[in-house]
């Protein structure tokens, strides 16, 4: 959905010269809030700017970016804030444990500028932003929830959460394609489905992935680093 | 991000590559004045220590080889002095690196101090039976027992953290007799009893054996008391060198990682370095930054170490992210590499990877494209890899001939390993190769010798 409206965003880095790059290539496509450059100031101007979107650093001093969302998630007037994750950091457990904390999608650093215009506006539109490399890990979480022998039995509800667990065939489909290197468009038009429709089966592996209570999703973040 | 501090590191160390401590020169020295200028003043020896390291620091200051200090506390341990003497060396002599000695600790310990004080009545008590029995021996065991509890008391409350660990490994068994249901309670219990046995028949044949043969006895008694302490002692003390063999194999892995930290820094600063000299050159700025980005990821996340190119025990995925390192390196292109799943690399795989690489470099050079995606998958038995740019494409039906050849090469290399390529391009929308193996197994087999 491209709407016509410019989305207001708020930008969260401890690197001032990354936060300059990233003003200069949003210009005058989004409107700049604010920026901050640690959790605890981040959280306040964030509640009291209400941006439409936050790019969100993974890593920050003092608690990392996914201390900002936990913060901003308790607060009920901060709702509509939607975050972006943008990152060099591609440490799957990080990118995983964003989005659970509930990121609407993750970026890397090293992204276009207009691809991110249009990533900030995606998210503004309340969608879901799956880089190639985030789609590959997510497929990767599952594929590896779904092979390993006596997962089912080890899960605490298992009748309950089998649905959040797995991914359907059309949702790895689509990842599958996003990873490898498919628009949300060109993908529409492989599997002769709407652009919207995309949008809502990624929108949809993006609440699996964070309200699946199994633990395994953690427990293969924690593996990939002793790995 | 101080990552380089996190337990990643499982690259072997070879167990012989202790000591860092420099092996002295086994030279006795004259004793005059030079000993005087020894090596610094007294200090307990972190590295080179078995128990509290008194030994390691005598040795280190009068340049006698360790083993024939230890030797003299083991003799003067036998007549009980030697313990508390080398307990009082414990609490005075500060240890390596340290400002403060642990007596001087322990005088802010008030509890600690009461609890050592509390040892006296013991001490009188001990005493006064040996006075009643007549025998010295027991008198001055006594203080020399009172002395080394008391010193081990106010050491096991004042040490600094890593000398608590220690002591904390080596009283272990201990805690075990007092711990019900473990399984090594009765082991411990059976060891106790059998000590006790054969310390009663030693001192038995110290004291008394003069009366029945003379000679035989006190050696036949030593012997025994030999026997108490090795079957009380000896599970424990193998115990602790294997702890002290892996506490210096975990200091040498520190060492390590602050080596490879340093190299990691200065290869940094040097692309920096040349990324400044290179400013008005674009490509070659990317393709530096890239260059070094990769280096970092590898040893950050994939536990590589710094260009490493190991043909042995390369995996499915660190084969495509080779394929990613050389083609970028080559012609200037940014490659997004996806893979998902993992496998150890065959003749099979290794084959789909040359065809992979002969498509990524393709793309590369034909496409215009300045990114490149590859995704490959791991799933059950088939293994997947696509390559995938937005650049020129081209008509499948009217392809030059140069590009037909390579388009019938990559194919030509999928069909000799068992599996299958397409290409899907037109004009102006780029152009996908998929590479597929769909039953691994099966190919397998026929390279596979019968069983």
């Amino acid at each position: 959905m491209t709407s016509p409206k410019v989305p207001t965003v708020f930008l969260v880095d401890d690197h001032a010269l990354f936060r300059a790059g990233v003003k200069a290539e949003l210009g005058e496509k989004v409107t700049l809030l604010g920026e901050a450059d640690e959790v605890e100031a981040a959280v306040e101007l964030i509640a009291e700017r209400l941006p439409d979107v936050v790019l969100l650093d993974v890593h920050l001093p003092g608690g990392g970016g996914k201390a900002v969302l936990e913060a901003v998630r308790r607060i009920p007037e901060a709702d509509g804030v939607r975050f972006l994750a943008l990152s060099v950091s591609d440490a799957p457990e990080d990118v995983i444990g964003v989005i659970r904390a509930g990121a609407r999608g993750y970026v890397t650093k090293t992204i276009s500028g207009t691809d991110l215009v249009d990533a900030v506006q995606r998210v503004a539109g309340g969608d879901a932003v799956f880089s190639s490399r985030l789609a590959g890990f997510v497929l990767d979480a599952f594929a590896e929830m779904a092979t390993r022998p006596g997962a089912a039995e080890n899960s605490p509800a298992p009748s309950f959460d089998a649905e959040l667990d797995q991914l359907t065939a059309r949702e790895r489909e689509v990842l599958r394609l996003i990873a490898r290197g498919y628009s949300y468009k060109e993908l529409a038009r492989e599997l002769s489905i709407s652009v919207k429709t995309v949008e809502s089966h990624v929108s949809a592996v993006l609440r699996k992935l964070q309200l699946s209570t199994r633990h395994q999703l953690t427990r293969w973040a924690a593996e990939r680093r002793l790995d | 991000m101080p990552r380089w501090a996190a337990e990643r590191d499982h690259r072997g160390i070879e167990d012989d590559d202790f000591p860092p401590f420099p092996r002295l020169p086994y030279v006795r020295m004259r004793w005059g004045r030079q000993w005087r200028h020894g090596r610094g003043p007294l200090r307990r020896s972190t590295e080179d220590r078995l128990v509290g390291g008194v030994a390691g620091a005598i040795s280190r200051r009068f340049c006698i080889d360790p083993a024939i200090v230890r030797a003299v506390f083991v003799l003067l341990g036998l007549s009980s002095f030697g313990v508390a003497a080398y307990v009082l060396a414990w609490l005075f002599v500060p240890a390596e690196g340290e400002e403060t000695n642990i007596a001087s600790r322990a005088l802010n310990d008030l509890r600690g101090i009461a609890m050592a004080v509390a040892f006296v009545p013991l001490l009188i008590i001990g005493l006064l039976v040996a006075s009643a029995l007549g025998v010295s021996w027991l008198g001055s065991l006594s203080w020399s027992l009172i002395i080394s509890a008391a010193g081990l008391v106010l050491i096991w409350r004042n040490a600094s953290d890593p000398e608590k660990a220690l002591l904390h490994r080596a009283a272990a068994p201990l805690a075990d007799l007092v711990t019900p249901g473990s399984r090594s309670r009765f082991v411990l219990w059976v060891r106790l009893g059998l000590a006790l046995a054969l310390l009663a028949g030693g001192l038995d044949a110290l004291f008394a054996g003069h009366r029945a043969a003379v000679g035989a006895g006190p050696l036949l008694g030593l012997l025994l008391v030999i026997g108490t302490i090795v079957v009380l002692f000896g599970p424990w003390w193998l115990r602790l060198a294997r702890d002290l063999v892996s506490e210096r194999q975990a200091r040498a892995r520190a060492e390590e990682r602050a080596d490879m930290a340093s190299r990691v820094h200065d290869s940094v600063l040097q692309t920096l370095a040349l990324i400044q000299r290179q400013a008005d050159n674009p490509q070659q700025v990317t393709q530096l930054a890239r260059a070094q980005e990769r280096e970092l990821r590898s040893w950050l996340y994939e536990d590589q170490p710094l260009g490493s190119t190991n043909e042995q025990d390369l995996t499915f995925s660190a084969g495509v992210a080779r394929i990613q390192r050389e083609v970028e390196e080559a012609h200037g292109v940014a490659i997004e590499a996806v893979v998902v799943g993992d496998c150890p690399l065959d003749d099979q795989l290794r084959g789909l990877l040359a065809a992979g690489k002969e498509a990524t470099v393709n793309a590369a050079k034909w496409s215009g494209d300045p990114v490149i995606s590859v995704y490959a998958e791991v799933e059950g038995s088939g293994v997947s890899l696509f390559v995938r740019d937005r650049g020129a494409g081209f008509d499948p039906d009217k392809v030059p001939s140069d590009r037909k050849g390579i388009a019938e090469s990559v194919c030509g290399r999928m069909s000799r390993v068992g599996g299958s390529a397409t290409v899907r391009s037109a004009p102006g929308e780029g152009t996908e190769v998929t590479l597929k193996i769909s039953d691994r197994a099966r190919g397998n087999r026929s390279h596979a010798t019968p069983r």
